[in-house]
């Protein structure tokens, strides 16, 4: 649990913020369909192809990424294979695959922000850093408690990336909630248990879902 | 880039406006570009490395891990994938022996998302038509309900689906893949619904009134008119399937059901003990990810656009 837990706040807080950026960029820079194209392709790819691109390209031995630290003077580092890299590793490796299609959920929520509300304030001289915090992202609230509670769901369900890549080891350390429960049902056959703990994830996601709800007032907007 | 947003302001401001514009944000944009295109090329190069590692031979991989090109160019990776390699060379070359036979995969795969994809749209149209029009005792609470059901995690339901996919005997079998899903997501309904309960009102009671039934007006009416928002939704809902490997995971266990995802865990698992046979995982995924790569180029527009909160609220 404490596993799952520090994987979704790594992969929800760095997702989040990358798709932000991303998003931004690609509302302020260019409306072109092909580089929105590009940024969602990883999307497209299921997860276990993803994790075994990563678990190639980060390979202790023979990996391009630990080939370029090592040509750069650092030392090589087990990302899936060492205990606390593997958790950031994964979470990473599923910000690459989800931070695009995430980006384009926001740059459509940011495509509905009345312009009038933009002019106004250069008119008063904003500067860029005051209009995104004082108008872009308050204005944006509704649609990123929508995104972030889509993305906080499917974070607590991770299953694929783990299960090709480190199987919930090494010594348990990535061993997510899902993937005990898959153990626990297919490995030890105690079916009771594991449904009983699925019920358990139900509630929790439940009552995430409940707060964050509350907490964004994601029902209301600040248009009117 | 002169003047965004700069509309029907006089031509005195305009100008005042776009140069100390101009002094200050042009900096940024460059430093926006340069971020935009990092992100660009983070998220091509796994695809680039996957087709390079690909299109090298084992040996060469671990002779030269940091060359961009293909070290040593070869297409044994491929052939060990098709099984038109003879084993001797699969040896030599470091790959995976195995009996797997990928074809069988791609038709399986194949086989299972076509079904979801057809089952979906027919059933969850019919479904999103009757909660959009058709008035009925308790339509707004069943609807809620399966709103209510977009929340559900789908561990939550794994078991129970595994139990009845296996009280059905179904365990091992496309159908039992595909049936979980086949009938209808909450997701579709309410994707559809939002689509049908836009189409005016008018052009079905016309079509009542020339005596068409119910049913006919479904098929000749309604289903021609959403015909866009019906192919988007096929086209994520077959990504959706062929992409699934958690529950083919639980329900395939032989060449005879096996789906591609499931099948690239396998082959990740089946290493030789010289050490992984990169070459091959790597144009194994590359063929697992081809049929989607096609697909989105083709309909990329369409993907596109339709992600965002049109849907939604």
């Amino acid at each position: 649990m404490k596993v799952t837990v520090w994987y979704v706040v790594l992969n929800i807080g760095i997702q989040t913020i990358m798709a932000l950026m991303i998003a931004l960029m690609m509302h302020r820079l260019t409306r072109s369909t092909f580089l929105r194209g590009v940024v969602l392709s990883p999307y497209l790819v299921s997860n276990v192809v993803a994790a075994l691109v990563w678990l190639w390209i980060l390979d202790t031995q023979l990996g391009i990424f630990n080939h370029l630290l090592e040509s750069i003077g650092l030392e090589r580092i087990g990302f899936l294979t060492d205990e606390t890299w593997a958790i950031p590793t994964i979470a990473l490796i599923n910000v690459w695959r989800h931070m695009g299609y995430t980006a384009l959920l926001i740059f459509a929520g940011l495509q509905t922000l009345p312009e009038s509300v933009y002019e106004a304030a250069r008119t008063d001289g904003a500067g860029e850093t005051r209009i995104f915090f004082s108008i872009t992202l308050p204005l944006l609230r509704p649609i990123m408690a929508l995104v972030l509670i889509m993305t906080i769901i499917g974070s607590f369900q991770v299953f694929d990336t783990v299960a090709v890549t480190t199987g919930g080891g090494p010594a348990n350390a990535t061993n997510v909630l899902q993937v005990y429960i898959y153990d626990m049902a297919f490995g030890r056959f105690q079916f009771g248990y594991a449904s009983a703990m699925s019920v358990g994830l139900l509630i929790i996601l439940g009552i995430i879902t409940f707060i964050q709800f509350k907490l964004t007032r994601a029902g209301e907007t600040d248009l009117d | 880039m002169t003047s965004i947003g700069v509309k029907s302001t006089e031509v005195s401001r305009k100008n005042n406006l776009t140069k100390r514009r101009k002094r200050k944000t042009n900096p940024g944009k460059v430093l926006a570009w340069v971020a935009m295109i990092i992100v660009v090329l983070i998220t091509l190069f796994p695809f680039y490395w996957m087709l390079r590692t690909a299109l090298s031979t084992n040996a060469s991989l671990y002779a030269e891990p940091g060359s961009f090109l293909p070290p040593e160019f070869s297409t044994g990776g491929f052939q060990r994938v098709f099984g038109t390699q003879s084993v001797e060379d699969a040896v030599a070359e470091g790959g995976t022996v195995t009996d797997m036979n990928f074809w069988r995969y791609i038709l399986n795969s194949t086989i299972v998302a076509t079904l979801v994809t057809a089952g979906q749209l027919l059933f969850c149209s019919m479904a999103a038509y009757a909660f959009a029009r058709l008035k009925f005792k308790g339509r707004d609470t069943v609807f809620g309900i399966f709103i209510a059901g977009l929340m559900i995690p789908s561990i939550f339901t794994l078991l129970p689906n595994f139990v009845l996919i296996k009280e059905l005997g179904l365990v091992d079998n496309v159908l039992g893949i595909a049936l979980p899903t086949m009938l209808m997501t909450p997701f579709a309904i309410f994707f559809l619904r939002q689509f049908f309960m836009n189409i005016p009102r008018e052009i079905e009671e016309a079509a009542l009134l020339d005596g068409i039934s119910r049913i006919g007006i479904f098929f000749k009416v309604i289903i021609p008119m959403a015909a866009a928002p019906l192919a988007t939704l096929g086209i994520l809902t077959y990504m959706t399937a062929w992409n699934d490997y958690f529950w083919p995971l639980m329900v395939s266990y032989t060449d005879q059901s096996r789906v591609l995802t499931v099948a690239l865990g396998i082959f990740r698992a089946q290493t030789p003990t010289s050490g992984t046979d990169w070459a091959g995982l790597m144009a194994a995924t590359l063929v697992a990810a081809a049929p989607m790569m096609v697909l989105f180029s083709l309909f990329a527009k369409r993907i596109v656009n339709s992600i965002g909160f049109n849907g939604l609220k």
